[in-house]
């Protein structure tokens, strides 16, 4: 058994190992491929070293520099992030393998392994940081990464999408900033396990649901939720494959994250006044994406809009609030990100043997290539929510979890937008996979046959995840079992305000 | 003290409101740069002005008394480097952007998302009006 500093830090190590050496060979891209590959597989098993830890419900904190708790920077991991950890390695590893083709446009940048690894170093030290100004920390490393990556390629419409992409985000993590300025200003405390324990004996309550309110839109922004989506759609569909599939993976998701920590650890005493706000906003953001979604015919655009679409389901847990919503909320997300970076990864594949992104100039491959058709399959139907696959049983939950609370209109909702869904995937099925192929439109399909070891390593990905798919709805009981635990663990915030603050709790209450 | 940094405050995020709905990119990086630095004076007023002593603690003593906050100078110092990294980045990107696609109207960018076919009437019409 390893000590909870070991366990907490070796995540954030090999991301940070795996920058620092990509930066020192820079002009070597076999030696670069390698050491990405191997940082990436250290991610994944000290996520899985992690998340056994914590998997029976213990919260594991650390306290960087031996500050004591509320002084220092901490890292907490409790199931959610903890599985959200594991839910990155994963990611790494499988995008990571898939990105060793050659197959970033164009041609594999020096850059692309170093910011990759940033992007997760990133994501991960938001996912466990424990404090509220050193998450913005984390957000800004992942937002300079993904302002790298999208801009690699360097093309006309990549930076354009940039210019765009590059700006709203900017503002709203400037937003954030903010936002944290004004929380330190009212509380004097970064912790936040402080936080939690200050912020309900605060006197002015209205001042605490108008800092809920802005650090909804900080992280709103990030998730794009309606309607602060508008950066999304302008950019993720100029990058290449494998950086589009790691961006719709964790980008949103670590905006999801924020607000489901933040509205269940900091927030949740004004419910009343946040609740129907944040149902409103989970209606829009679903009804807008999956509508954007059907009027577009570039797979990577309908995919994109699709992502926006899925945030809104995240944000039935808090709207909700039940144990059985936050652990929908959870399953949702954990799901979705499996579902959504292999659909991303399909169509990078759907490019190299059919030749367009275009539905319009696409057709045939069920014929040239029916496994592919089944593998698109998988998570295109588990994304509608056809039982018996994973996204069944996180819509069942969330859905039901929300009737049960009597929210008739957001579950309404979210079964229709789960038919809109089934629409845009069934538009991709019939233009790639079943109408005729368009004249000329087998030669790409011979050169991708030819090529065996790009197919090996474009395929391997995509049969993991769809397998992790499979599994997850044919044996769901463990998972569901896990999120329910890790829902009621969110909404029960004294076991991680304990390892947190812990022996010096009695201590910071006499000197106030 | 506060009530003046608080609406030089908020007179900086409206000059940076202003900039950042600009369609010259330009203006929007200069929008950027004032946010960035409103936010830091919104931590720096968090931080309490009611002590300009610097936070040192004396020889033999453990606690610091009567200094001015320091923990909100090292938040700041860690904002403004990251976002001097960001603007940095952005100069470069907005000028490479400008370079490529031979425009600073932040409108006039449609590469990434050209009009489509079937919303083309009113587009256009947006379209002719471009200042020169």
């Amino acid at each position: 058994m390893m000590s909870p500093h070991i366990l907490l830090t070796l995540p954030i190590l090999f991301p940070i190992l795996g920058v620092a050496f990509c930066a020192l060979f820079w002009s070597k891209k076999a030696v670069q491929r390698f050491i990405s590959l191997i940082a990436s597989f250290g991610l994944l098993g000290s996520a899985l070293a992690l998340t056994a830890a914590v998997y029976d419900g213990t919260v594991l904190a650390t306290n960087f520099g031996d500050w004591d708790a509320p002084f220092g920077i901490v890292f907490v991991a409790d199931m959610f992030a903890a599985a959200m950890v594991l839910i990155t390695g994963i990611m790494a590893v499988a995008v990571g393998i898939y990105g060793l083709n050659g197959n970033i446009e164009p041609k594999e940048n020096a850059f692309y392994h170093l910011l990759y690894q940033g992007l997760l170093l990133g994501v991960t030290g938001a996912f466990l940081t424990g404090d509220i100004f050193n998450l913005y920390v984390w957000f800004e490393i992942m937002l300079i990464s993904s302002f790298g990556l999208l801009a690699l390629g360097g093309t006309r419409a990549q930076l354009d999408a940039g210019v765009k992409y590059v700006t709203l985000n900017l503002i709203a993590t400037t937003f954030f900033l903010i936002t944290v300025g004004f929380l330190y200003g009212i509380t004097g405390t970064l912790n936040m396990a402080d936080l939690a324990r200050i912020l309900p004996t605060l006197e002015n309550q209205g001042l605490v649901t108008t800092l809920a309110v802005m650090f909804l839109m900080a992280f709103g922004s990030k998730a794009a939720v309606f309607p602060l989506f508008y950066w999304l759609p302008a950019a993720y569909h100029t990058a290449s494959a494998p950086i589009v599939a790691i961006f719709a993976a964790l980008l949103t998701k670590v905006g999801v994250y924020a607000i489901i920590r933040t509205f269940t650890l900091l927030f949740d005493g004004d419910a009343g006044y946040t609740g129907p706000i944040v149902a409103a906003i989970a209606i829009f953001t679903m009804v807008t994406g999956v509508l954007g979604a059907a009027a577009h015919f570039d797979i990577r655009r309908i995919l994109s809009f699709h992502i926006i679409s899925q945030i809104g389901y995240m944000l039935f847990g808090i709207v909700v609030a039940t144990p059985l919503a936050v652990g929908g909320s959870i399953l949702y997300v954990i799901h979705h990100i499996i579902v959504k970076a292999n659909l991303f990864l399909i169509a990078g594949v759907i490019d190299r043997a059919g030749g367009s992104f275009d539905l319009k100039k696409l057709g045939g491959l069920y014929a040239s290539l029916p496994m592919l058709g089944v593998l698109f399959l998988i998570p295109a139907l588990s994304l509608a929510g056809l039982p018996p696959l994973s996204g069944f049983w996180s819509k069942f939950t969330v859905i039901k979890a929300s009737l049960d609370a009597g929210h008739i209109v957001l579950a309404a909702s979210g079964l229709l937008v789960g038919l809109l869904t089934l629409y845009s995937m069934l538009k991709i099925w019939n233009e790639a996979f079943w109408k005729a192929a368009p004249a000329g439109g087998t030669e790409s399909v011979r050169d991708w046959q030819a090529d065996r070891k790009t197919k090996l390593l474009m395929l391997t990905p995509i049969v993991s995840l769809a397998a992790i798919t499979l599994a997850i709805g044919l044996f769901a009981e463990p998972f569901v079992d896990f999120s329910m635990r890790a829902g009621a663990q969110l909404l029960n915030t004294s076991a991680y305000i304990d390892a947190v603050i812990g022996p010096s709790h009695l201590a910071a209450e006499a000197n106030p | 003290m506060e009530p003046v940094f608080a609406i030089v405050f908020g007179v900086m995020v409206a000059v940076a409101a202003y900039l950042l709905m600009s369609r010259n990119v330009l203006r929007i990086v200069l929008g950027l740069l004032v946010l960035g630095n409103a936010a830091n004076l919104s931590i720096f007023i968090a931080g309490r002005l009611d002590s300009r002593a610097p936070p040192l603690v004396p020889v033999g003593e453990t606690v610091l008394v009567g200094g001015a906050n320091p923990l909100p100078q090292a938040l700041i110092l860690t904002a403004i480097v990251i976002s001097f990294a960001l603007v940095a980045f952005t100069v470069v990107l907005f000028q490479s952007a400008h370079r490529r696609l031979a425009t600073l109207d932040a409108d006039a960018m449609r590469e990434a998302e050209p009009e489509l076919q079937t919303t083309a009437g009113p587009m256009k019409s947006r379209r002719a009006e471009e200042p020169a």
